[in-house]
């Protein structure tokens, strides 16, 4: 399938991905060609064939739902790339905030 | 007494158990290695310090008759694995300058086996690339050079720093992450021993995650002995991993030691006789069958009808699970933010500024295979072809015990060979790709050289959780091949 510079730019939206409008072209081309060399899957015949999400054999294990942590807000805000908010300056691990532009007028 | 830099684990190991060397000493020497082959580039992160108090302490459990498997051992860890205290990339601007404030379990276990850590080792970014040229602190280059060509070889990807490291003597052991072949290709590429485990064998805990139903962490080494010593302290339950297999660890280091294959059925997959793979690597793949006959075991043809499926099934798979996984850096918890007019614009930017150009490929392409109206026709297709790959494995199964094949199709390419076009890159993992889509335990032995002077190397692909098995035939092929050679200069 021939993915055009729209469609391109479509997913890039989806993707939250910038990208650059001359690129849109050429990316285009590329991922037309890596999905005309996809397409060879359609040779075979997978109508009755059960698709497979796990290579494990394992039966996904189930926990007790009980809070096994905690009290770590200084770890978890650590690398904050907009720097972090604390609760209690005195004690990082009583809780905080990261921080993200403003979202409400 | 011998050169410390050029001693296998298990021979640090000997050295050390009989004081004839303190873990101080093996580690400046490895330090001194690293520092003199800098140019390589195989290091992100060097953590000298670190490992020299790593060492003390290993000493001073030594001095207390309390040495661990590994203790004293020096290894570089993939720059993948979350090290707390210690930047962590993924060879990613978006992740540049992040400091994990936890432990990855599968390193955690190491250094509780008493091994040191020397530093990050390079690799493409978010492990996208079978040449190392993706990362974004410059490609790997590999120690090993073509005869009479002073051309830089890449190392293969996306391990490569950690297959660089080992292969130029600066560490005798480091680990690697395997998603489409990621540890196996690179060992080939360097000469040295590469080992993915089962699919749940080791913990992805704390690892970075790029393909969730196909990453797997492994070992990289310079003899087979070496890869299971390291497996034996990586592997292991952990309830913070619900893939990881609730199994005992078994003797990898006792099936390794045990090169008897007498009656060992080995498969010769007739779907693997690839046109365009190189007619050396051909003869090395039937000089091995022979070996292994010699050796007593009996070569059986057996079918993968889909191999040549396994390819384009995982540039979606792979991709699809990417786009989800990557979906995470958006510049507001930890890495790269670059600002915008409002919150979309700073995701936009961040991640269009943060990732390179084949990992915003992945996720274009893992977008649009995931996104409304197309699920059906790519997603659920790739995950049919997937079934229909590990059914083939399963069946030819039945009637051995173990495959050989070729780990890739070419030895290692000059830096910038094949990137015209992303598709004749992605042909490299061809032969590890299958392996990995059915989660089966693989691993690459050197086994000669080209005619211009190139390691290449040969796969053994094993039953789920048969690592033994694989260990056992690896082990008999390095046997019988006694691969002697360095890269000059190293």
């Amino acid at each position: 399938m021939a993915l055009d510079k729209e469609t391109v730019a479509r997913i890039a939206r989806l993707a939250r991905l910038n990208v650059p409008e001359d690129e849109l072209a050429p990316l285009a081309g590329e991922l037309s060609g890596i999905f005309a060399w996809i397409e060879q899957l359609n040779e075979v015949d997978t109508a009755s064939i059960e698709p497979l999400s796990s290579v494990s054999a394992v039966t996904l294990p189930l926990r007790a739902d009980k809070v096994t942590d905690g009290g770590i807000a200084a770890k978890v805000l650590a690398n904050a790339p907009g720097g972090a908010v604390f609760v209690d300056p005195s004690d990082k691990n009583a809780g905080g905030f990261f921080t993200v532009p403003k979202v409400v007028e | 007494m011998a050169v410390l830099t050029d001693l296998t684990i298990a021979q640090l190991g000997a050295a050390l158990a009989s004081k004839e060397a303190s873990a101080a000493e093996v580690v400046d020497a490895h330090l001194g290695k690293i520092e003199e082959h800098r140019a390589l580039n195989a290091f992100i992160t060097e953590t000298p310090e670190k490992a020299r108090a790593m060492a003390g302490a290993s000493d001073a459990r030594r001095g207390r008759g309390e040495a661990g498997l590994l203790d004293g051992i020096p290894l570089a860890i993939k720059d993948l694995f979350c090290t707390e205290g210690v930047q962590t990339t993924a060879a990613s601007h978006i992740l540049e300058g992040f400091v994990p404030q936890y432990e990855s379990t599968v390193t955690a276990n190491l250094w509780k086996a008493g091994a040191v850590m020397v530093g990050k080792t390079n690799l493409d970014e978010f492990a996208m690339g079978s040449s190392n040229m993706t990362s974004h602190f410059g490609g790997v280059e590999n120690p090993w050079k073509r005869r009479g060509d002073n051309r830089k070889l890449v190392p293969g990807g996306s391990s490569g720093g950690s297959a660089a490291a080992v292969a130029s003597y600066m560490v005798p052991g480091s680990t690697g992450t395997d998603t489409g072949g990621s540890i196996r290709q690179p060992a080939s590429f360097c000469g040295i021993v590469g080992l993915k485990p089962t699919y749940g064998r080791c913990s992805r805990w704390g690892v970075v995650a790029f393909a969730s139903s196909l990453d797997q962490p492994g070992p990289f080494a310079r003899t087979v002995e070496d890869t299971a010593l390291l497996l034996q302290a990586m592997a292991g339950h952990d309830p913070k991993d619900s893939t990881s297999a609730p199994l005992a660890v078994p003797d990898f280091v006792a099936a390794a030691r045990n090169p008897d294959i007498k009656g060992l059925r080995i498969g010769i997959p007739t779907e693997y006789r690839i046109d365009g793979t190189a007619p050396e690597i051909v003869a090395l793949w039937s000089q091995g069958i022979d070996m292994m006959k010699s050796a007593g075991a009996v070569p059986v043809e057996v079918s993968l009808p889909h191999t040549k499926y396994a390819l384009p099934a995982y540039y979606i798979v792979a991709p699809a699970e990417c786009s989800s996984n990557l979906a995470r850096y958006d510049g507001v918890r930890f890495g790269l933010r670059v600002p915008g007019k409002d919150l979309a614009e700073m995701y936009q930017n961040t991640r269009g500024a943060g990732f390179g150009k084949e990992v915003r490929r992945r996720i274009l392409i893992g977008t649009y295979v995931l996104s409304a109206g197309y699920y059906d026709a790519y997603y659920k297709k790739a995950q049919q072809i997937r079934a229909l790959i590990a059914r083939d494995f399963a069946q030819a199964f039945e009637k051995c015990d173990v495959l050989l094949t070729p780990t890739a199709p070419t030895a290692a390419f000059a830096a910038g060979e094949k990137m015209d076009d992303p598709v004749t890159m992605y042909l490299n993992d061809m032969f590890t790709i299958p392996a990995s889509m059915a989660g089966l335990p693989a691993i690459s032995v050197p086994a000669g050289l080209d005619r211009d002077g190139l390691p290449l190397g040969l796969q053994f692909i094993g039953r789920p959780f048969d690592e033994e098995t694989m260990l056992r035939a690896a082990a008999a092929l390095e046997k019988s091949v006694g691969f002697s050679a360095r890269a000059s200069g190293y």
